[in-house]
């Protein structure tokens, strides 16, 4: 089961996140702060599992991170996800964003936050109940003015 | 009116949304707060505007805001105003802000109830959605409860985006309103062949989740999953289905031989990292799960370890730290096949990424052997020297400690190499371990008796260079080393070499830099080294440096009495008084030394940390019981308290007495060795004390291999461990040699003797390597008949523990999901709506009581289905490993009772079957509650239910009288006495097993602390010539009775006796079981499992035995007040049954004590011959007994609050009365 996840810059900014466990907003802070604190030490060519459990429940979970350009994605999870499932979903996440805004950078995320947690929504809605069929996205979201495009997505290697 | 609104919204126009927003506190950066709290007052104004598009809006910038940290909770009304807004893009905004900021504790949620059941009926699927995707973040029981039947509908959607949702959805209900996991779990089995993929794979998480933590439930579903996991293509449904069975395999090993195959394949056919990772993660499982009845699995083992020896190597770091991870959980149970592979492991030591090199050091802990430890130690030295950063170092110290201290220091073959390795540690700089190194010197050198004359001489070493390690302030941490150092060379002083200059070291003016603590230590050890040199001085007839030596002591003692640390200086002011007194002695010529040494007479032994927690509470001591009745008025109350107080402060004056001199001291220490000697609840030595004491000074005698040849034990300066290694080597060699040599004459007179040892030179086994020396570990005591431990496994709390739901029984009416059709409709009116929440609370307390009274109920009809289930199960197991099985055989048993319920939940959709449905359920409750049949909810109805409320408070209130009743019992009542009867000699423990090695008895005892907890005690008596260790008892759980493991280990894991056996010897282990229904005997079946070590080798051995759970074994001695008996007996609830056994000669009084001894009862009142008896279960049960005694016969008449388990617990009495 997905716990929590974060979405900061190489400064510890958060640009989204998501706690799937009711926090106080000053714990919330605290725990983006120690994931970052975490996550930002570590070297580019280490591997992506940190056993950082105790910000969020207990010692059975992990941090799960991926680093891209100035954005670090952060995945907090319980033990019974698969830890390269997971490497698997934030590098879907991020495709689905980059299709989304074209080339998704930084600013994006900043500038259209409503519409990358929308974009996020399956994502999340799903990782809320620990689910992770991705293919299953509605391929095409067009409701007011809102309009989404999925993209089709890798194959699962 | 018309015109406000243009104007409002003209103004808005210039409002920020959320890109101004962002934009701002972008431009904002140096004072971002104020700019907030500015947008913040702005955003409270446009919440105050009609228009929902501002409010959506301002919302909208809320929900950014929260992310920065912002409480946004003061919104939560316009939050709901949003959320019911009816164009999506408003309704969206709202449901992602609720989503974030809304939780149980939000007041304003329970308004949202009717406006998500509206959008979760919308035509829209869109909004469906989003409703749902809010609702799964801020789902409360409330909610839970009135949505549950809504979203078990949608679970049917014609749209799977719907469909996934609703499956995904249910989770967090489950979770909120555990009731409604039995009636909707029939339909989510069925979603697990839903025709589209990522509905089935939504249900797959949901049960894999569930199962998850409570995997007995859904052992039946196992033949479902194992055709998805032979059928399915979609390798996230395969990792989950996998994981699941990773879960269920421990609890039954029958379906881990099932898997293997299977599994195997899909190891070698897929190209997936993750999909491969996980089976072979289940392979271990699976295989852990078997060690116990297949040992030949090693073909998987090898596949397995193979493969991630291949992600191990494999230049992504992610893959090398799983396959790290789960090369670890096969170190548990097959060492051997990790080892090999201890090159990789080493190797990954060297990586640059720390998480990889502490999953390494993790597993270097399993991996080291008496054979290699020196090595893998000396290895990881040289890595602390290298290592930079000080967490990293550290994290290799604890290591290297833990790896040698594991399991009693079983590895470690050369205490001497150990404790120079502990020494070379202290030269670290910065280390925060110092404790630890010091706890290591400490516990090695007293529990390895032969150890102590080179550990002195080590510590005297260490202290002489006292400055070296104490120098400078950043290594306060290794200071604590000197702790250990001062303590060990003071105690076993007699060991020291050179005394007077060690002395002298430990009075340098230094050592008052040093902390307190540490100084204590030194000023209390300086007098114990001061005591022995004195011993030493006066034997030879030096009298004068016998004085020199005091006149050293007051002369250096002063420093420490200034020191500005209390305790220091309290031992030095007392110290120097005393030695100040010698003084005067000694200038009489009187000798001093023997009364001196006397003060530190006597051993210390290793207590165990838990010791004093597990000391039985002496039989007939009731802790709880009042020594003095209280004061029955208030007058006395005034007085006692004072004569307490006077009596304490008597035994202050008492205490401070002691100053007087060592001649008295002496007297009251041999007093005081003498009282606890006779005292039985003193914390003795094990065998006896005197033995010890004559152990004290043959340490000589204790075989101290050859060593001496090479080994200077004066070793001046610093130590070097490697030099130990080289003599260690060396000395192996020589025993190898030795021992090849011995063979070779045995096997030229028996030629055909173990041809597997043939050319067997350098492969010697582990146990092939005798340690250097005879190393007796003093065992750490307990007390005899020590207590289980009790630290709590489960926590109350734990939101899984409501789900532990029993699924395969079939659904009663009374379960159904609430269902409110009629606020379904769009047409409701607000009037009705505000009706709505009275009578749904009311229904919620009814529900509530209802969960109480249904729970019972479970429990009950439980074990019956479990039956069912079993064979099921045992069906499909028991037919051959086809991949596709038909899950029909699981299915058909409760295939229709559970569906019936589930479809009429689906028509329950319908109006007037919803009707009905409404009219059945208060039915049930009026059946269970016997309650008035009206149910208008009418304000009425409300004193209506005050009255019920009394009247049912009356009832509930007697079987709440019970508890009281026996509270009181716990004052003293001369009835509980048992111990003047003359009781023939009994004995509760009874026969377990026997075989050539090793006799087993045991006993079963229920604690009331601990509801469903009962304590075996097994006694196993070694009846062989050979040695027995390595023991482990493991047993096969049923569902009911379960074996507690320690924390981590898997259900097939055995529990490893904390103790081994000489021959002839017996000693006492305690297992804790836990039980779920109590009301009828079980019995467990279980295998002790160890290792007999005699001259000729060791070989493995295993003795199967069965444990009779006797319905008698959960009850618990409870003392009861006659009076508490008799309202007990009034109050009517209580089963009655009784028996008649004839041809009884024994006397009614030892009748009594065998009942009361066998069965755990205590008499309450005894009249002539007739006595009535009491006992509690540890679930609570009363159980009432009057016995009778006519001619030759004896009747007993039982009353219970369980039928069932007083009919078992009679069935036994008449049992054990019969043989009298």
């Amino acid at each position: 089961m997905i716990k929590a996840i974060l979405i900061f810059n190489n400064h510890g900014k958060p640009r989204l996140s998501k706690f799937y466990q009711p926090y106080s907003e000053d714990t919330q802070q605290q725990i983006i702060r120690e994931t970052f604190h975490l996550v930002s030490k570590r070297d580019e060519n280490v591997c992506n599992f940190l056993e950082g459990g105790l910000l969020i429940g207990g010692s059975d979970n992990k941090l799960i991170y991926r680093h891209y350009a100035t954005l670090y994605f952060v995945f907090c999870v319980d033990s019974s996800e698969s830890e390269l499932g997971i490497l698997d979903l934030i590098q879907v996440f991020v495709e689905t964003l980059d299709k989304c805004f074209e080339n998704v950078c930084e600013l994006d995320l900043i500038f259209h936050v409503d519409k990358a947690g929308l974009a996020g929504a399956p994502a999340r809605a799903v990782s809320a109940v620990k689910n992770m069929n991705l293919p299953e996205i509605p391929r095409n979201i067009n409701i007011g003015d809102i309009s989404i495009k999925v993209p089709n997505l890798p194959s699962f290697k | 009116m018309a015109l406000k609104m243009v104007k409002g919204s003209i103004d808005r126009m210039f409002d920020k949304n959320l890109q101004d927003l962002v934009r701002g506190i972008r431009n904002h950066k140096e004072d971002e707060a104020k700019y907030i709290s500015q947008c913040i007052d702005e955003i409270k104004q446009e919440l105050k505007q009609d228009n929902i598009a501002v409010k959506a809006n301002a919302v909208c910038k809320l929900t950014y805001l929260q992310m920065l940290g912002y409480d946004i909770s003061w919104a939560a009304f316009n939050i709901i105003e949003v959320m019911s807004a009816s164009k999506f893009t408003f309704k969206r905004i709202g449901y992602l802000a609720a989503s974030q900021c809304f939780h149980e504790g939000t007041d304003v949620i329970m308004l949202t109830t009717n406006q998500i059941r509206k959008d979760l009926s919308s035509p829209s699927q869109y909004d469906t959605g989003v409703a749902l995707t809010g609702l799964s973040c801020f789902v409360t029981p409330d909610l839970a409860r009135d949505l549950a039947n809504d979203i078990m509908t949608l679970m049917s959607h014609t749209k799977p985006y719907i469909r996934k949702k609703a499956v995904l959805i249910m989770y967090k209900v489950f979770l909120k309103y555990p009731e409604s996991l039995r009636p909707a779990f029939p339909r989510l089995k069925e979603k697990l062949e839903d025709p589209d993929p990522g509905v089935q794979s939504a249900a797959v998480n949901v049960i894999c989740e569930l199962a998850r933590r409570n995997p007995k439930n859904y052992l039946s579903l196992a033949p479902l999953f194992f055709k998805l996991m032979t059928s399915s293509t979609n390798n996230w449904v395969l990792i989950k289905i996998i994981k699941l069975f990773g879960a269920l395999t421990p609890l039954e090993p029958r379906l881990g031989k099932k898997l293997i195959e299977p599994l195997t394949n899909l190891i070698h056919s897929t190209s997936a990292m993750s999909l491969l990772y996980e089976c072979v993660n289940t392979v271990i499982a699976v295989l852990i799960s078997l060690s116990s009845g297949m040992p030949n699995h090693s073909a998987s083992i090898q596949l397995c370890v193979q493969k991630l020896r291949i992600l191990i190597e494999d230049s992504d770091q992610n893959l090398k730290y799983l396959g790290l991870l789960a090369m670890s959980k096969i170190l548990r149970t097959h060492p051997k096949s990790v080892q090999a592979h201890k090159d990789l492991v080493l190797q990954c030591l060297d990586d640059k990424d720390e998480s990889i090199r502490l999953r390494a050091l993790d597993l270097l802990y399993g991996m080291v052997s008496k054979k290699n430890l020196v090595e893998i130690v000396k290895k990881l030295m040289s890595h602390v020297d290298k290592a930079e950063g000080t967490t990293y170092r550290d994290e290799l110290l604890t290591k290297i400690i833990d790896i040698c201290s594991q399991c009693n220091y079983q590895h470690i073959t050369n205490f001497q190499w150990y404790i120079s390795v502990l020494v070379e540690l202290t030269r670290l700089e910065g280390t925060r371990h110092g404790h630890l190194i010091a706890a290591q010197m400490l516990d090695v050198a007293i529990r390895v008796k032969a150890i102590r004359k080179f550990a002195v001489s080590q510590m005297s070493a260490l202290l002489d260079r006292a400055h070296l390690v104490a120098s400078s302030t950043q290594r306060n941490g290794i200071c604590e080393v000197l702790y250990a150092a001062a303590w060990i060379c003071g105690e076993f002083s007699e060991h020291l070499q050179e005394p007077q200059q060690t002395l002298e070291a430990m009075l340098r003016p230094k050592v008052t830099t040093l902390p307190g603590h540490i100084q204590a230590v030194y000023v209390q050890n300086v007098v114990k080294l001061y005591a022995a040199i004195l011993q030493q001085r006066e034997q030879a007839a030096e009298p004068e440096a016998a004085q020199d030596v005091t006149q050293l002591m007051v002369e250096r003692l002063p420093q420490f009495v200034q020191s500005a640390d209390l305790e220091v200086q309290e031992r030095a002011s007392c110290v120097l008084q005393l030695v100040k007194h010698i003084q005067k002695l000694q200038a009489k010529d009187v000798p001093v030394a023997e009364e001196v040494s006397a003060l530190f007479a006597g051993e210390l032994n290793p207590v165990a940390p838990k010791a004093q927690k597990k000391v039985p509470v002496p039989e007939g001591l009731d802790l709880d019981a009042w020594i003095n009745e209280p004061p029955s008025d208030s007058e006395s109350e005034d007085e006692k308290p004072k004569a307490i107080f006077h009596e304490e402060e008597q035994r202050h004056v008492k205490q401070r007495q002691p100053e007087a001199d060592e001649e008295e001291l002496a007297r009251r220490r041999e007093a005081r060795k003498q009282e606890q000697a006779n005292n039985p609840f003193y914390i003795k030595s094990s065998p006896s004390p005197q033995k010890r004491y004559q152990d004290l000074p043959g340490v000589e005698h204790i075989p101290v291999v050859q060593i001496d040849l090479s080994v200077p034990l004066k070793v001046p300066g610093m130590p070097v461990s490697d030099q130990y290694v080289k003599l260690e080597e060396e000395r192996r060699h020589r025993q190898r040699l030795e021992k090849d040599r011995k063979k070779k004459k045995k096997k030229d007179k028996e030629k055909k003797g173990k041809p597997r040892r043939h050319g067997s030179l350098h492969t010697e086994s582990d146990e092939d390597i005798a340690p250097a020396q005879q190393v007796d570990i003093v065992t750490e005591e307990m007390p005899e008949n020590a207590l289980p431990s009790d630290e709590d496994d489960k926590d109350p709390n734990d939101p899984y523990r409501a789900l532990d739901i029993d699924l395969d029984r079939p659904l009663a009416d009374s379960e159904k999901l609430p269902i409110q059709k009629h606020r379904n409709a769009d047409t409701c009116k607000s009037p009705e709506k505000e009706d709505v929440p009275v009578t749904e609370k009311k229904i919620k307390k009814l529900k509530k009581k209802e969960k109480k009274h249904k729970e019972k109920e479970r429990e009950k009809k439980k074990g019956k289905e479990e039956e069912k289930v079993g064979e099921d199960l045992d069906f499909w197991l028991s037919t051959t490993p086809l991949p596709a099985v038909p899950p029909a055989p699981v299915r058909a048993p409760h295939g229709p009772p559970q569906e019936e319920p589930g479809a009429n939940a689906v028509i329950a959709a319908t109006q007037e079957e919803g009707e009905e449905a409404r009219r059945e359920e208060p039915g049930d409750k009026d059946d269970n509650d016997e309650r008035d049949p009206e149910k208008k909810p009418s304000k009425h109805k409300k004193k209506k239910h005050k009255k019920e409320k009394e009247e049912r408070s009356k009832d509930k209130k007697k079987p709440k009288k019970k508890k009281p009743a026996s509270d009181g019992a716990a004052e003293p009542v001369e009835n509980g006495a048992l111990d003047e009867d003359p009781l023939p000699p009994m004995s509760s423990y009874c026969l377990l097993a026997e075989n050539a090695y090793v006799k087993m008895t045991y006993d079963i005892q229920g604690s009331l602390q601990k509801d469903s907890q009962v304590t075996v005690s097994v006694v196993l008596e070694n009846q062989s010539s050979s040695f027995l260790k390595n023991m482990e008892l493991s047993v096969l759980d049923s569902l009911n009775t379960k074996l507690a493991r320690p924390e981590g280990s898997s259900v097939h894991d055995g529990v490893p006796v904390p103790f081994q056996l000489p021959p002839g010897v017996s000693n006492e282990a305690q297992f804790v079981f836990t039980v779920r229904s109590i009301v009828t005997a079980q019995k467990l079946k279980g295998t002790l499992s160890f290792i007999a070590k005699n001259d000729e080798g060791s070989t493995h051995e295993k003795l199967d035995f069965q444990l009779h759970f006797s319905c008698t074994s959960y009850l618990v001695t409870t003392p009861c007040y006659s009076d508490a008996f008799a309202k007990l007996l009034e109050s009517g609830d209580l089963s009655m049954s009784s028996v008649k056994v004839d041809g009884i000669s024994m006397s009614f009084q030892n009748l009594l004590a065998k009942i009361c001894f066998h069965h755990h009862f205590s008499v309450v009142e005894r009249v002539d011959s007739c006595a009535s008896m009491y006992s509690r279960s540890i679930q609570g049960h009363h159980v009432c007994l009057l016995v009778k005694k006519g001619e030759k016969s004896v009747s007993v008449d039982g009353k219970c609050s369980d039928a069932a388990l007083l009919g078992s617990l009679l069935e036994e009495m008449k049992a054990t009365l019969a043989q009298c």
